[in-house]
């Protein structure tokens, strides 16, 4: 099987773009995670619901919002632009940062339920052992909710490599630029005779899924023997 | 050296705690009391993992908890060494990772046994390398004793240690708890239901019902009352403190105690072992002239101190002293009547030599 070099650069963009989705939205993750589970707060159930939006609002929609805030005319784009030079619409970072939208509430459901795993009374015993809240967060809490984050984020990695609605609407389909696995194989199912170029990529975004699934389970055991939950 | 006055009050009509007590100094205070009387949630508001509704708790002259000025430090600064029931291990820690936290923590100037003394005390050796997973319940609630140890607290609080274990288990625990507790020369607050690691640990005892502090005092006095709920139970006796005197012809242990000697079945120990028996009043017998032609191989001079009443109306405890020792005898009223039992006659108290609980912790 042999790939041509746009082809080649369709699962290179894939692979950087989901990565970089992961990279972006992992510790404000954990930290919503945190918040979401352990925060007392007013307004607690309505952030809850934000953060799952993605989840249910068609991604397009998600696409267009991203557009509306960090376009080059935005609230959050126009300035982004004007003080900084960043550009994110039409971008590799603007890809990025629409799968990370995308992609988060995925990574917020893993670590809550990795967060539900750990006792806290595990907790209340590095208290009476003089730990501190910093201190025992990252001495107790983190190393035993590690599954959680790790099964998130291969997660959200995965599922970031398919990443289409949000993609194309607010970053585009420009080859090298924007153009993941996902959008190149729309990209060949419309051009005439790409049937075969589509079967082909169609075949590697298949083969990277299960293989981020394997890796997804292959690590949760090693981190479950790890914490003696074996 | 420690003082606690506690209110709590579980729910809107739940029960109430009310509860006040001192210790004075080191060695075990046990809080004994049936399920929901209210000794885990004193040990939880102690340690600072339970606010009370109001209390006060002050440790060495530290004030811990003062609701009524607003203080209330948080656990990791009231330096209380706390066992829980379910040990409560860190699963991603090895053995001497467990042990070193808490020694990682301890402040700067506190002091206590060292790392390598708490390993050899506790023969914990051999499971440095492990993982909690890969422990027994027996190893595993050794290795917490070690890690509340090494955190050089000012006080120890065990919740309910053994309860979690089997017989087996807590029998294997059991003596290094007695061994930590002369070692560590700290006051520790015990909370049980079991009367045997009372009999085998407790120097003081707290004892509670429905929220409430019905007696505290001197174990061997308190289990010598008979106005208090320990006398309800079919284990109820006294607490004789004894010292192992050597092996009789006839092969029995000869138990020394203040007033006169035992011959017992109980495992032979190296003579001079400090020994406590406890002598369930059931099993006491009395008669009015020196018996003959009896199989009972403990038959000593005693007298009647006080006669009180028993747990059900048929029954009364008759209070005996031998020399300066205590022990109560459960017989019935009619024995009283047709002996002509009162307080200042002179019987002889009977005690076969097979029925003694053999407690092993040495004293």
């Amino acid at each position: 099987m042999e790939l041509s070099a746009e082809e080649w650069q369709a699962v290179r963009l894939s692979l950087d773009v989901a990565l970089r989705s992961v990279a972006l939205g992992l510790v404000p993750a954990v930290l919503m995670a945190l918040l979401l589970s352990r925060g007392r707060f007013p307004g607690r159930f309505l952030l809850d619901a934000l953060v799952h939006l993605p989840l249910v609002v068609p991604p397009v929609v998600v696409g267009w919002a991203l557009l509306m805030l960090f376009g080059l005319r935005g609230p959050i784009g126009g300035p982004l632009n004007d003080w900084f030079g960043i550009r994110l619409v039409f971008t590799t970072e603007g890809a990025a940062l629409a799968t990370a939208v995308m992609s988060f509430p995925l990574i917020v459901r893993a670590v809550r339920l990795g967060l539900d795993q750990v006792d806290p009374g595990l907790e209340a015993a590095a208290r009476t052992l003089g730990a501190g809240r910093v201190d025992r967060f990252l001495t107790v809490t983190l190393p035993l909710m590690s599954p959680g984050i790790l099964a998130g984020a291969v997660t959200a990695f995965a599922a970031g490599l398919g990443e289409f609605g949000a993609v194309i609407t607010f970053a585009s389909n420009i080859p090298g630029e924007t153009q993941t696995l996902p959008l190149a194989i729309y990209s060949a199912t419309q051009s005439p005779g790409g049937e075969a170029v589509a079967a082909r990529l169609a075949g590697i975004s298949l083969t990277l899924a299960v293989a981020g699934l394997l890796l997804a389970e292959l690590i949760a055991r090693r981190m479950h023997l790890l914490l003696g939950r074996g | 050296m420690l003082e606690v006055a506690l209110r709590h009050r579980y729910g809107r009509d739940g029960f109430a705690l009310e509860a006040a007590f001192g210790v004075a100094e080191a060695g075990v205070t046990a809080l004994f009391g049936p399920s929901g009387c209210g000794k885990s949630t004193i040990l939880a508001a102690v340690a600072g993992l339970l606010r009370p509704d109001s209390g006060r708790v002050v440790l060495d002259g530290t004030v811990l908890l003062d609701t009524a000025r607003g203080i209330a430090l948080p656990p990791e600064r009231r330096r209380c060494g706390v066992v829980f029931q379910d040990a409560r291990l860190f699963p991603h820690l090895s053995v001497a990772g467990n042990l070193r936290y808490g020694q990682k923590r301890a402040p700067p100037g506190a002091t206590g046994p060292g790392f390598e003394e708490v390993v050899a005390l506790l023969g914990l050796a051999a499971l440095l390398d492990r993982r909690p997973a890969r422990l027994s319940g027996g190893e595993r609630q050794r290795v917490a004793l070690g890690r509340a140890l090494l955190a050089r607290p000012r006080l120890l609080l065990m919740d309910e240690p053994l309860a979690a274990l089997d017989a087996g288990r807590r029998a294997e625990v059991l003596p290094f708890l007695a061994r930590l507790r002369d070692a560590a020369g700290l006051p520790i607050l015990y909370v049980t239901h079991a009367l045997e690691e009372v009999d085998a640990l407790a120097d003081r005892l707290v004892l509670l019902q429905d929220g409430r502090v019905l007696a505290e005092g001197g174990v061997e006095a308190l289990t010598a009352r008979t106005d208090l709920p320990l006398a309800a139970r079919r284990d109820a006796g006294t607490l004789l403190s004894c010292q192992v005197g050597g092996t009789d012809p006839g092969g029995l242990t000869r138990l020394d105690f203040a007033g006169g000697t035992l011959l017992s079945t109980a495992r032979p120990e190296p003579v001079g072992t400090r020994l406590r028996l406890r002598i369930r009043a059931r099993d006491v017998a009395v008669a009015t002239e020196e018996p003959h032609g009896l199989s009972t191989r403990n038959i000593l001079a005693a007298e009647i101190t006080a006669i009180s009443p028993g747990s059900g109306p048929q029954e009364v405890f008759l209070q005996l002293a031998i020399g300066p020792s205590k022990l109560l005898a459960r017989v019935t009223q009619d024995s009283v009547s047709r002996l002509g039992l009162a307080p200042g006659k002179q019987v002889w108290a009977l005690l076969k030599a097979v029925t003694f609980d053999h407690l092993g912790a040495a004293r």
